[in-house]
């Protein structure tokens, strides 16, 4: 899969997490998750299970540490699906 | 009530008028059941509601953490950090993240009511469950899904 598949994908799971005032058209590949999207860490980890289900991949404890942006989900999932 | 369990309530961090932990009856790696019986004069009687004391609806909830979330989330941590083991305080930290709960019948002064949690996932630091409550007559007083987490 291109990273441009994989963010197709991944933009409605984020979506689903997005507090009101932020808006769909914010996810980018730079933004920061947490940061910048203001998702908390509590929904972080359901985008997470969500991703594991839609990519049928499983982050370890590592994979959480190194994901802040769009960008490094994007990696870790190009990474597993191979 | 197990050594263990006695100390995980004994550790717990919360103390009068804010503990909603009596006893520990069950801890698995899937389920959690635990009691507490509200006293009569619990100080939240006295507003609620006037001349007509009735347990509120978010101390149910907070009940139901404790036992369902928190005394849960130290049991399943005991066995990564011994500190509970020991009788020491945990190196961590609790927050209550989300719940939705439904109600179905009043607590009412001096009633006992034992809390049922099950597992539905513990990872990355957060644990979601299914957790309910039932009254002495077995009858459901509420139930919902409630997670929170844990950070170091």
């Amino acid at each position: 899969m291109t990273s441009e598949e994989i963010l197709t994908k991944l933009i409605p799971i984020i979506a689903i997490y997005l507090p009101e005032d932020v808006q769909v058209s914010a996810i980018e590949q730079e933004s920061n998750l947490t940061g910048e999207l203001n998702i908390n860490s509590a929904h972080l980890v359901d985008v997470v299970l969500d991703v594991e289900d839609a990519f049928d991949i499983e982050f370890a404890n590592e994979d959480m540490e190194a994901l802040h942006t769009v960008k490094d989900a994007i990696e870790i999932i190009q990474k597993k699906i191979k | 009530m197990k050594q263990e369990f006695k100390n995980i309530r004994k550790l717990l961090p919360y103390s009068k008028p804010f503990l909603f932990v009596d006893t520990l009856i069950s801890m698995s790696e899937s389920n959690a059941e635990g009691s507490y019986t509200f006293l009569k004069d619990e100080y939240f009687y006295a507003g609620h509601f006037i001349d007509n004391p009735v347990t509120p609806g978010v101390i149910l909830t907070e009940c139901m953490a404790q036992i369902g979330l928190v005394c849960f989330g130290m049991f399943l941590l005991s066995n990564e950090s011994s500190a509970v083991k020991n009788n020491m305080p945990p190196n961590y930290k609790m927050a209550l993240t989300n719940h939705a709960i439904d109600f179905y019948l009043p607590v009412f002064p001096g009633e006992r009511v034992r809390v049922v949690s099950e597992k539905e996932y513990f990872r990355f630091n957060k644990l979601k469950c299914k957790v309910k409550m039932l009254n002495e007559k077995n009858e459901l007083v509420c139930k919902g899904v409630m997670s929170g987490m844990i950070s170091k």
